[in-house]
């Protein structure tokens, strides 16, 4: 194994890994303040990418030549159309079901990613999709035959994915919105006793995972350019995986297990195999599950009165 | 001069769970700057009235009046904004959260802004909480977690303030202690309306009590008349007729 792969391997893992993080984020933070695996996040995740490619279709049509503005207006688009869509899910899909037994939300879940997933195809056609690379500067190190890529859309993926992070790592630390996510996430009855509007709270929630899971759309399109209504699907799996492992309801959790999914992943598919790398990557769950099912850094489920 | 309606006003409430009635036609009134006590055993619906009070659960039948608006079908946070607050049954401080945040939290229908002078206030009243202040408040002492827990409701400025039995498993010199700042919160001039099982102090402490037994309140009257009462002697203080 020369060093070369093995360090392409550790940028690839890196980004991937970043989008993981990315996405986890909102299944962590549902779960954490309703107690539900929001299994249409993947598919909010998928809509964004197709906002990604008609963001910036309109945008060019409309004579825009500034291409980091046309980002930066795609990547603002995107989150906000994504983020209604969040907030819609939750509104139509789970509050009336507040209440009820574990069961029926999980259900409406799964209604919802099938909903989307249709939806998206019936609109948007059932090909594939694409946008064209954008951004093809690339940086390499090494000689002509033994070289280390990374291209800058690598670079902004990772960047960006940490500069979110440690943005929502501030508000929910710092700020008195995060503070009250905290409560009403700790304790609901409690949290509302004390004039937090609880269910606007759990809104928030939908709407800060939407946008989360929007900005890893935008980055992804840019990176691969290819896309269908099914990208959702695996990857909002990839993306649970990595909660779970990192402990899901933990917000650090969230971000620490997308790295390590993201990194072994690819160390996987360089040095062993890529035709397994979902095996393996599932088998991590199963493990974690088996041994350590509160996750690295999550906390024994305390049953909510 | 026109009579002040009560501060808090309930009339022929009652409450379930699913088959269970736990309320059944309480009526009581609390009035501006009393410390009213409900006395009753174990299951007998005390937790279930504060709750009711803000909503949850929702009463199925009878009227809450606060400040002679009926508050009945509000939303729980709605209802805070109106100057109650609880310090409930368990406490239930945010243990993952620092003493200092579960005031800040407190403080919520007040949007924040006189979170200074009210922490000051509170280190004041609760000298221990200061010393604690950036500690975990799980890893409080359960006469501590009280303290926090009572301090968290005033940091709202309730007019009306209920406690969910305060002496519950504390020690006695800590129950004295916290039963002495309660008196001293009546005299800043908020009213408390206080659900205890150590009827004894409460009833000591309080101007006007009631007994509740099975979801319906027995008997009412001030607080020496109920310290006399033969059947409150023999139930809830245990001395034998
Ligand atoms: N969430 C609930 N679901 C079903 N029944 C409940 C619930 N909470 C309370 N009850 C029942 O309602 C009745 C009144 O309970 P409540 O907690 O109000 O009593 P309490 O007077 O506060 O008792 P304690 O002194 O033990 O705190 C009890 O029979 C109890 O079993
Ligand atoms: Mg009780």
């Amino acid at each position: 194994m020369d060093w070369h792969i093995l360090a392409q391997q550790l940028v690839n893992g890196l980004t991937l890994g970043s989008i993981y993080g990315l996405i986890a984020i909102g299944y962590t933070m549902v779960y954490g303040i309703i107690g539900m695996i929001n299994f249409a996040h993947g598919d909010v995740y998928m809509v964004s990418a197709y906002l990604t490619a008609i963001c910036l279709a309109v945008l060019f049509s409309c004579g825009i030549d500034s291409l980091p503005f046309a980002l930066l207006a795609t990547l603002v688009a995107a989150m906000l159309i994504t983020a209604a869509y969040g907030w819609t899910i939750e509104r139509i899909a789970y509050r009336p079901l507040r209440g009820s037994n574990r069961l029926a939300p999980l259900i409406s879940a799964i209604g919802m990613s099938l909903v989307l997933q249709n939806g998206v195809q019936l609109s948007q056609g059932a090909r594939t999709q694409g946008v064209p690379s954008l951004i093809p500067a690339t940086l390499r190190f090494g000689d002509e035959e033994t070289f280390v890529q990374i291209t800058l859309v690598q670079v902004m993926i990772v960047v960006v994915s940490l500069a979110s992070m440690a943005l929502l790592h501030w508000l929910i630390g710092r700020t008195t919105l995060g503070r009250q996510c905290r409560a009403t996430q700790q304790d609901r009855r409690m949290a509302a006793i004390l004039g937090i509007d609880t269910d606007r709270i759990i809104s928030t929630v939908f709407v800060i995972g939407a946008a989360m899971a929007a900005i890893a759309g935008v980055l992804v399109t840019l990176n691969y350019g290819s896309f269908d209504f099914y990208i959702g699907f695996v990857t909002g799996i990839k993306a649970f995986t990595a909660a779970v492992l990192g402990g899901i309801g933990s917000l650090p959790g969230a971000m620490l297990g997308g790295l390590i999914l993201g990194l072994s992943e690819a160390l996987f598919s360089g040095m062993v195999n890529t035709d397994y790398k979902d095996v393996f990557a599932f088998s991590l769950l199963v493990l974690v599950l088996i041994f350590r099912p509160t996750g690295l850094l999550g906390k024994p489920e305390v049953e909510k009165v | 001069m026109p009579e002040q309606e009560p501060l808090l006003d309930i009339q022929q409430l009652d409450a379930r769970y699913g088959a269970i009635q736990a309320l059944r036609g309480v009526s009581l009134r609390v009035e501006r700057g009393e410390i009213v006590t409900l006395i009753g055993a174990n299951g007998a619906g005390k937790s279930t009235l504060l709750m009711s009070i803000f909503g949850d659960p929702r009463p199925s039948a009878g009227h809450i009046r606060y400040l002679g608006r009926d508050i009945t079908g509000l939303p729980t946070h709605a209802i805070a904004k109106l100057g109650i607050a609880q310090a409930p049954e368990g406490r239930r401080i945010f243990p993952a959260m620092r003493v200092e945040e579960n005031l800040l939290m407190g403080a919520t229908p007040l949007g924040m802004q006189h979170i200074d002078t009210d922490l000051i206030k509170v280190f004041e009243l609760f000298p221990r909480l200061k010393e604690r202040r950036d500690q975990r408040a799980g890893t409080l002492s359960g006469g501590e977690q009280q303290m926090l827990a009572i301090g968290r409701a005033l940091m709202s400025r309730p007019q009306l303030l209920l406690l969910d039995e305060p002496s519950l498993g504390l020690a006695p010199l800590v129950t004295q202690r916290i039963f002495a700042i309660l008196g001293e919160i009546r005299a800043t001039g908020t009213t408390i309306f206080l659900v205890e099982q150590n009827a004894r102090q409460a009833l000591k402490l309080a101007q006007r009590g009631y007994v509740l037994v099975n979801g319906a309140i027995r008997l009412s009257g001030s607080g020496e008349e109920l310290l006399a009462n033969p059947e409150v002697r023999q139930a809830y203080l245990g001395i034998r007729a």
